[in-house]
C-alpha cells in the first residue's frame, strides 16, 4: 500500500541501487539465484562487469557498461539487445541460470 | 534547539521537545526488547536516530555505498488503486523504466493464491508476455490468506464462529484442514508461474491469518524448493508477531505462536525461503520516532540471526512509515536510511 511517490520513489532515491538505471537489477538476481547477501552480491556483479563496487550505483559509468554489454538500457538505441534478448546476454554474462532463457532453451530454440 | 517538527504513526504532524523525542525513541526500542526479549538499541544508535529526527532536511538518503535492492508487492497493483488506466505489464515497464526498480512483481488484483488458481492459464500468459519485454527479475506475487479457506468464502467452519461456542477441538481441525488445501493452491499456482518462467514466488502478508497461515508458506516453501530447487521464494510477513489462532500448530518441533521476527527468520530458513521480509506494524496513536525505534530493534534482531537475504516491509503502516495512503517523504526518507543503516540490510 501506499502511492508511488510516497513508497517505490522514496525509497528509491533514500535507499535504493536505481534499477536498470544503474546495476540494481543485477545485484538483485544475485541475491535470488544465489542467496547472497548484499555485500557479497555487489562484489559478485562488479567482479563480472570489471567494474568497482562503488560504480555499480554510478547511472554515467552503468549505462555505458550496460551498452557495451547489451544487457539491457534505460533508454535503449535502435538495434541494441531489449527484453528477453538482454536477459540472454546477461545470463552469460553473470554466469547464472535465468528462468525464462532456460525456458526458450529447453524449447530448443537456441 | 526548539520544537522539532515530526508526525504520529497515522502520518498527522506533531510538535515534539528534545526530551520528549529521547524519550519516544527509549520507549520505542523498550517496548520491543521486552516483548522480543532481544537487546535493545545502544546509546549510540539512540543518538543517531535523535540526530536523524532533528535534522531539519526534508529528505534523508543512505551514505554513498550503503545502497540497498528494492522488492515490491503488489507492483500493478498500486497504479491501479491510483486509477491511473495502465495495463499490469505497462505498469512493470514504469517501475523498471520510470521508477528504479531492481525487481519486479507481477500480481492479480485479488491478491492471494486461492482465487488465483482457476485464471492461473490467464496469470501464466500475462507472465510470459511480460518476461519477453521486461529486464529486471519477475516474481509472481499473492497472500496465502488462509481466510479464504472459511465459510462463507471457503469450505470450512469458520473457526472464528467456532471458538467463541467453546468448540476449540473443531477450530482447531478448520485451521488444520484449511492449511492443507493453502498448500495444494499455492504449491498448483507457484509451479504453473515458475513454469512459466518466473525468477521468484513472493508469498506475500503471511501469518495474517495466524500461526496456520505461517505454517501453510512454510510447508508449500518445502515443496516447491523440493520440486525447483532453483526457484526463489520470497516470504513477505504480516506482523510482528505470529497470532496463535490455532495455538499448538509447530514447524519442525517449534511452536509457531508467538513468533517475533528473529524467530519467523529462522522458520523460514529451514523452510528454504531465498529472502525473508520481516514486517514491525506501526501503532498510529504513537510518534514516528517511537514506531521506528521499535521497528529497528525488532529488524535488528532478525538481521543479526539470518543468513539469508532480508528485504524488510516498509510500504505504508509497517515498518516506520504511517499508517497513510499517501506517506510524508520526511518520514518516508528517514525510516528509509534508519532501517537501512542499523539493521544492515540486505534489501527492501
Amino acid at each position: 500500500m501506499g502511492d508511488p511517490l510516497g513508497m517505490a520513489i522514496s525509497h528509491a532515491i533514500a535507499s535504493g541501487m536505481g534499477g536498470m538505471r544503474t546495476a540494481g537489477d543485477l545485484v538483485a538476481r544475485m541475491q535470488m539465484t544465489r542467496g547472497m547477501k548484499i555485500d557479497d552480491a555487489k562484489s559478485y556483479v562488479a567482479d563480472k562487469l570489471d567494474v568497482s563496487v562503488s560504480d555499480l550505483t554510478d547511472p554515467v559509468i552503468m549505462t555505458e557498461v550496460r551498452e557495451d554489454l547489451e544487457i539491457g538500457s534505460l533508454t535503449p538505441l535502435p538495434g541494441c539487445a531489449k527484453g528477453i534478448e538482454a536477459k540472454l546476454r546477461l545470463s552469460e554474462v553473470l554466469g547464472i541460470d535465468i528462468n525464462c532463457i532456460r525456458r526458450l532453451k529447453d524449447k530448443g530454440l537456441f | 534547539m526548539g520544537k522539532i517538527m515530526t508526525r504520529m504513526g497515522s502520518g498527522f504532524p506533531v510538535e515534539m521537545s528534545e526530551s520528549q523525542l529521547m524519550e519516544d525513541l527509549s520507549a520505542g526500542t523498550e517496548d520491543a526488547a521486552d516483548r522480543g526479549k532481544i537487546p535493545p538499541l545502544s546509546k549510540e544508535e539512540l543518538k543517531y536516530l535523535f540526530d536523524l529526527f532533528t535534522s531539519t532536511d526534508r529528505f534523508l538518503s543512505v551514505e554513498t555505498g550503503k545502497e540497498i535492492v528494492l522488492s515490491y508487492d503488489a507492483a500493478p497493483l498500486k497504479l491501479m488503486r491510483t486509477a491511473v488506466d495502465v495495463h499490469r505489464i505497462q505498469s512493470l515497464q514504469i517501475y523498471e523504466k520510470l521508477l528504479g526498480a531492481d525487481t519486479l512483481e507481477l500480481g492479480h488484483v485479488d491478491y492471494s493464491f486461492k482465487p488465483v488458481k482457476p485464471i492461473v492459464s490467464t496469470e501464466q500468459t500475462v507472465l510470459e508476455q511480460s518476461l519477453l519485454v521486461t529486464h529486471p527479475p519477475l516474481f509472481y506475487g499473492a497472500m496465502p490468506n488462509l481466510g479464504l479457506y472459511s465459510q462463507p468464502d471457503g469450505p470450512f467452519p469458520n473457526p472464528s464462529e467456532l471458538m467463541p461456542l467453546g468448540k476449540i477441538a473443531a477450530a482447531r481441525d478448520a485451521y488444520e484442514k484449511a492449511v492443507e488445501d493453502a498448500v495444494k493452491d499455492i504449491v498448483y499456482v507457484s509451479s504453473a508461474m515458475y513454469e512459466s518462467g518466473a525468477d521468484g514466488i513472493n508469498m506475500d502478508t503471511t501469518g495474517a491469518a495466524g500461526d496456520a497461515d505461517f505454517l501453510a508458506a512454510l510447508r508449500a516453501t518445502e515443496i516447491l524448493k523440493q520440486k525447483y530447487p532453483d526457484v526463489c521464494i520470497e516470504v513477505g510477513m504480516a506482523g510482528e508477531f505470529i497470532l496463535g489462532l490455532h495455538g499448538e500448530l509447530d514447524y519442525n518441533g517449534n511452536r509457531l505462536a508467538g513468533m517475533y521476527v528473529h524467530d519467523q527468520v529462522k522458520m523460514a530458513e529451514k523452510a528454504g525461503v531465498t529472502i525473508f521480509g520481516p514486517v514491525v506494524n506501526m501503532k498510529s496513536t504513537r510518534s514516528c520516532p517511537w514506531n521506528l525505534s521499535r521497528a529497528i530493534t525488532f529488524t535488528k534482531a532478525c538481521c543479526e540471526v539470518a543468513s539469508i537475504p532480508i528485504h524488510v516491509n516498509m510500504g505504508m503502516g509497517v515498518g516506520g512509515v504511517p499508517l497513510t495512503n499517501h506517506p510524508p517523504v520526511d518520514i518516508t526518507s528517514r525510516a528509509s536510511k534508519a532501517m537501512v543503516e542499523i539493521c544492515r540490510l540486505d534489501g527492501l
